[in-house]
């Protein structure tokens, strides 16, 4: 077997502002396979999100190891890409600027950061939007430009945090099914974080349940669908229902459950 | 996709037109009814009358001392506003970015907001004379605080996770500066300075109410001290005049600039 692409070994994050201690993740352990599509879902608070800030070096770790193909992480590594929840785009700048960000941070010449972002604007159904600031996009294109902006980066890992939180239900379900579409193509790694349940089955290979107060992995439930899938049509099928239903009582069996 | 509107903002050019119309009908009216008015319920002398004083506008003009007033009084709102500007940006820049001593600084820089600046006026003129100097820095007082505050909180609202994605693609600072911090600072400066043209302008009549020789703000005390109504709302009115069009001239600059539609 490969060496997995990321490797999390008894993780501990844990806040401290000099009165009190709080313990955001206990000793989280998981491992994701290259190219492995894994969700975590928990309730709001469980520190889901903490634990995509600190893959991604954007939160100092307290204790333990992420391990990236082997190598310990130290600051922010490479081939990482965050996806954030309220996207992040620059709300002044043009669709192509945007885009083309990561790619100048990576000090790529101004005519390859232009070529490459064009055709991410095609890849994500944007094209005639080039030039239109961000602001005068609507939820769900400004959704496309920050994954598009995550593509041009090109991570081995993705790191998204609720990233169709904020769309409505219809355009969840299209840009969800769009962005499968591209990923089943890159075959890189996504950690996924949602509060979706549904969400969580139809994009992921493995969905990891996280507890409600203890910051830690309570169960870790395959996804023995085959791919590609059905996007909307898949939540229909008796594996998938039986999925769901396994995955709501693990969560709901938590004492402290409330939302 | 181009409405984004508020609620009330113009849209389309009909409802533009409407409402241009509006605003000269309500224009004529209130001239009109003051005209009215004038001589008939109130005394020509307490209220003078609006064709009275466009007409006096128009002889200041042809004599020539709407010139000699209105160059002062423009020259010390130019220099006094750039001046508060830069002092405020860059004020607002090095505190934001201070860590600590920010919060050292910052009651003492909100005492200061909150004096009634006027009343420094006549302490300037000790200071400085009478001369363009205590003018202009009546006016940067007037405008320094305005633009750092609004520079400042600006600043300090910039999306955190801005910084964070700048961070999560490993940029450096300077590509921070570039892509975060410099973008919204122009928007934030301009913005800054219509709401100063108001104040740079108030600083500087004020000023020259105070003690001056020359200037819109001298006309106007020198005007009602002879008890000349007409002359001191010829005076009001080109202050307004001065500060609509300055306003008009920078929003037109940001309209260009920045993609607002």
């Amino acid at each position: 077997m490969s060496r997995p692409k990321l490797e999390i070994r008894d993780l501990c994050v844990t806040y401290d502002n000099g009165t009190t201690r709080n313990d955001i993740l206990k000793h989280v352990n998981l491992t994701v396979p290259d190219g492995a599509f894994i969700s975590v879902i928990g309730p709001s608070g469980c520190g889901k999100s903490t634990l995509l800030k600190a893959i991604s070096g954007l939160i100092p770790i307290s204790s333990g190891e992420v391990l990236i193909d082997g190598k310990p992480i130290d600051g922010v590594p490479d081939k990482v890409s965050y996806v954030f929840q309220n996207d992040a785009l620059l709300p002044w700048k043009s669709v192509l600027d945007n885009i083309r960000l990561p790619l100048d941070l990576k000090g790529l010449p101004k005519s390859e950061q232009k070529a490459e972002a064009l055709r991410l604007v095609k890849l994500v159904n944007l094209s005639g939007f080039e030039n239109y600031p961000i602001q005068r996009l609507s939820g769900g294109m400004r959704k496309r430009v920050a994954l598009a902006r995550a593509f041009a980066y090109d991570p081995d890992i993705y790191l998204m945090d609720e990233p169709f939180g904020p769309l409505d239900a219809q355009t969840r379900v299209v840009i969800g099914e769009e962005f499968t579409r591209i990923w089943e193509k890159l075959g890189k790694s996504v950690i996924f974080v949602t509060h979706d349940i549904e969400e969580s089955i139809v994009l992921s290979d493995r969905v990891v349940v996280m507890d409600q107060s203890r910051g830690r992995i309570l169960e870790e439930f395959p996804v023995e669908l085959s791919r590609p899938r059905p996007y909307y049509l898949s939540r229909f099928e008796p594996r998938f229902k039986a999925l769901q239903r396994a995955i709501w009582q693990s969560l709901s069996a938590q004492e402290e459950f409330n939302i | 996709m181009k409405k984004d509107r508020k609620n009330g903002s113009p849209g389309t050019a009909a409802r533009r037109r409407t409402i241009l119309l509006g605003q000269i009908l309500f224009g004529v009216l209130l001239f009109g009814l003051w005209e009215f008015c004038s001589g008939r319920f109130f005394k020509e002398f307490w209220i003078s009358r609006p064709s009275l004083i466009a007409r006096r506008i128009y002889e200041l003009a042809l004599n020539g001392k709407l010139w000699y007033h209105l160059g002062a009084t423009l020259q010390e709102i130019m220099i006094g506003l750039i001046a508060g500007m830069a002092i405020g940006v860059l004020l607002a820049i090095l505190l934001a970015y201070s860590g600590v001593i920010q919060h050292w600084i910052g009651p003492y820089i909100l005492a200061l907001f909150s004096l009634p600046k006027a009343s420094l006026a006549p302490l300037f003129v000790v200071w400085l004379g009478i001369g363009l100097a205590s003018k202009v820095a009546m006016v940067i007082l007037m405008v320094v605080f305005v633009v750092f505050y609004n520079i400042y909180e600006g600043i300090q609202n910039i999306d955190p996770d801005l910084d964070s994605m700048i961070r999560s693609f490993r940029g450096n600072w300077r590509k921070k500066l570039k892509w975060v911090i410099f973008p919204s600072l122009y928007s934030l400066v301009l913005n800054s300075l219509r709401i100063s043209i108001g104040n740079a302008t108030i600083g500087a009549v004020i000023s020259e109410m105070v003690g001056s020789s020359h200037g819109i703000g001298y006309y106007i005390t020198y005007s009602s001290s002879i008890l000349d109504t007409t002359g001191t709302f010829a005076g009001l009115f080109i202050i307004m005049a001065v500060a609509l069009i300055l306003g008009g001239f920078v929003s037109l600059i940001e309209k260009k600039i920045l993609h607002k539609s």
